[in-house]
């Protein structure tokens, strides 16, 4: 009676192992490609705002979430801004500890009125305060290659 | 049964084979189209439902939540619905009831895939389909459950692989009139029959494309519907359906499901004999024995006689019952969930009689959308009508 | 069958710069190109998922892999339904209640449906191909089958209704698992 069976020795239950071969190319998109070459050609940030909703997205996009307008206009935004959290992450992706705990702060951009998440590195914990203003730290520009990470960390200005 | 829910406005992205565009970017040119088609602006949006298929496309877990700013979510109820290739469709039926119920006067559907993403092929994605233990060990293939229903369906009912090559050419050559098409062909049938055999009898052109791509349509009850149009085109009926979950226990040559969905479907629209009362179709057609599987399913015509239907030009654009008049899957693409609501998609333009060069000859006033898919075993059908 | 459209406007459809002749009038999506990305003229990222899984085997499918290493085939039956069911499961999704008990049945069958496949679950190209088969297993109910290879066989001589049995990996090196055996072969 398969259902009202039981497994009473620990051994019987038993597992199968196998893995989702899961492999991803993203690419960033009609407004991420345009942001990240002008930040990689030109070290500028950019920001797209929509002036019905009175927002400046940062990084931009093409549309504005709120009012599903079209976002033509972009704008400089940056590069400073201002930190409006951080962490200090203690444990890995595989939930081990870090041999060396990571900064990571929400930084808004001047001008932009949404915030983007990065590294956060030259502070110690107990210096960062919440409101401090921020620098970008950036890649030499022949190592940059048009990703989020061309951006190196945000640092205390 | 619930308030009269009828679609207003429809949009789409072209379905290419990689697109620059991100999802969420994807899902707001179809979703602004939309908009735009109808005059309509977010805020007279009561709800957003969106369907999207499994997240391992385009490598985001919880897809439906990254999509919601590109479909229009910010701020409102929202629900994504997932019956895999079935999931255009049923997205539909799903904002039908939430307009039906009259809990919300709009809706707006939004169905997105961005399959390349997926590397090296989209199709390595559906590995994870087979169950773990009893067939994945096996090294399987999407291909194989394809194949397998095919080789059943031919021998089954005696047809040849050329009976079947009649479906693939037909769409191809009616997408060639379809502005978003990615993979409309002047082909003919040994075109299909010389092609590259992939999991015999399923060779190359046989098949729909791995596509990228989004549609986008705004339901609106009987209200707001008169006021925002003179040429409201009612979903009269849906229905969906599952079969059982091990497939190797199934009837391989006859969707059950599809069955099953379209008779509630019918019933719901008062269709009590569809090979008269219904007048267009667009069934769901990944492969080209598909269309004529679900064209039975559908009980537009007998079991194994679909491909005599298309053999004798009923199916064609200027037949008795025209079949896939957007160019299907096969034409157009297949950016699965985005896939079953274009289907939608061509019976509005259709039954409103705006379907430009891809118009059907004969008068219709109603039409039935079909998807299929889960794990080959949802069968999901929405019947419209003006 | 649709007319033959060889002479179609096939330039329209691919450069809509003037307004097409049907809907949707102004479809966007901007289609890249392998060069695309080989050349880096888009920003992409990769990534590749981690995702590891002990699934537990169940008590269902537990036993039919302990009666593979046994070189044994289970199903299950259900009473109420009269069926014989494989792959074997813990309740009847017809009945939905309990199955009543497991027989053993043989490790023969007939060829419901097959497949010759010369593409791999990654999409790369073979040339010989395999030949996946739905078997419906002699002694379960009828359309009970169960997906497989065939082997040992010209690919060109199968056929769907051909009777088949298995071949079993040697006793020792049998693992409970599907692979235990290798493959069918005719009977």
């Amino acid at each position: 009676m398969a259902l009202k069976e039981r497994i009473n020795l620990p051994g019987e239950a038993r597992t199968w192992y196998g893995e989702l071969p899961v492999q991803s190319l993203y690419t960033a998109g009609d407004a991420g490609d345009r942001f990240l070459k002008t930040l990689k050609e030109k070290d500028q940030f950019m920001g797209s705002p929509c002036t019905a909703c009175g927002e400046v997205y940062v990084p931009p996009k093409l549309y504005c979430e709120k009012c599903m307008a079209e976002l033509k206009d972009w704008i400089k935004v940056g590069p400073d801004g201002a930190l409006e959290s951080w962490t200090e992450v203690h444990v890995g992706l595989d939930g081990k500890r870090l041999a060396q705990a990571q900064l990571v702060g929400l930084i808004r951009l001047d001008g932009a009125t949404t915030s983007m998440v990065h590294l956060l590195a030259g502070a110690e914990p107990n210096d960062l305060c919440i409101g401090m203003r921020m620098t970008p730290v950036m890649k030499p520009a022949a190592k940059r290659e048009g990703a989020i990470t061309d951006i190196l960390h945000f640092r205390p200005k | 049964m619930g308030n009269r829910v009828a679609i207003v406005g429809v949009g789409m992205t072209k379905f290419v084979r990689r697109a620059l565009e991100t999802g969420k970017e994807l899902s707001w040119l179809a979703s602004k189209m939309a908009l735009d088609s109808c005059g309509m602006t977010m805020d007279q949006i009561g709800c957003v439902a969106l369907g999207t298929a499994p997240d391992t496309f385009d490598g985001v877990h919880m897809k439906g939540e990254y999509l919601s700013d590109g479909a229009g979510c910010w701020g409102k109820p929202y629900m994504r619905s997932y019956v895999g290739g079935g999931t255009g469709v049923f997205s539909v039926a799903q904002g039908w009831y939430h307009v039906a119920s009259g809990m919300f006067d709009t809706c707006l559907v939004v169905c997105e895939e961005k399959m390349s993403t997926f590397q090296p092929h989209a199709q390595a994605a559906f590995l994870t389909i087979f169950d773990h233990t009893t067939e994945r060990p096996l090294k399987p293939n999407l291909l194989w459950i394809f194949a397998l229903e095919m080789n059943r369906y031919m021998t089954a009912y005696g047809l040849k692989k050329e009976d079947i090559a009649r479906v693939a050419v037909k769409n191809k050559n009616n997408a060639l009139d379809h502005p978003a098409a990615q993979i409309a062909a002047p082909v003919t049938i040994e075109d299909v029959l010389n092609s590259e055999v992939l999991a015999w009898p399923v060779q190359r052109l046989d098949v729909s494309p791995v596509s990228d791509g989004a549609v986008a349509v705004i339901l609106a009850n009987e209200s707001v519907a008169r006021r925002v149009t003179d040429k409201p085109v009612w979903i009269e009926g849906c229905g969906w359906a599952l079969d059982t979950a091990y497939w190797t226990n199934r009837d391989l040559c006859y969707s059950r499901c599809v069955e099953e969905a379209a008779r509630m479907a019918y019933k719901m629209a008062g269709v009590t004999d569809p090979r008269h009362q219904i007048h267009v179709a667009e069934p769901y057609d990944p492969f080209d024995y598909k269309e004529l599987q679900h064209l039975e399913g559908l009980m537009l015509c007998g079991r194994g006689e679909a491909a005599q239907l298309t053999a004798d030009g009923v199916t064609a654009r200027d037949g008795e019952l025209p079949v896939c008049p957007s160019g299907g899957l096969l034409g157009v693409g297949n950016p699965i969930a985005a896939a079953g609501l274009m289907k939608v998609a061509e019976l509005f333009w259709q039954l409103r009689g705006e379907a430009g060069k891809r118009q059907i000859a004969r008068k219709a006033t109603r039409g039935v959308a079909q998807a299929w898919g889960d794990l080959m075993q949802v069968g999901t059908v929405v019947v419209l009508g003006v | 069958m649709a007319k033959p459209k060889a002479q179609s406007p096939k330039s329209e459809v691919q450069s809509p710069k003037s307004a097409p002749a049907a809907p949707p009038y102004h479809p966007i999506a901007h289609g890249l190109s392998d060069d695309d990305f080989k050349h880096g003229k888009v920003c992409t990222t990769r990534w590749t998922a981690d995702a590891r899984y002990a699934w537990d085997r169940g008590v269902a499918i537990g036993r039919y892999l302990d009666g593979l290493k046994q070189g044994k085939l289970l199903g299950v039956r259900c009473a109420k339904c009269a069926r014989i069911m494989i792959p074997p499961r813990a309740f009847c999704e017809w009945c939905f209640k309990p199955v009543d008990g497991w027989v053993e049945l043989e490790d023969t069958g007939v060829v419901n449906t097959f497949s010759l496949c010369y593409v791999t679950w990654d999409v790369k190209r073979v040339k010989e191909p395999q030949v996946p088969a739905v078997i419906e297993i002699d002694g379960a109910s009828r359309g009970m089958g169960i997906m497989h290879l065939l082997g040992g066989v010209d690919p060109k001589k199968v056929f769907c209704g051909m009777k088949v049995k298995a071949v079993w990996k040697p006793a020792a090196e049998r693992e409970g698992a599907i692979t235990d055996i290798l493959y069918w072969k005719p009977l």
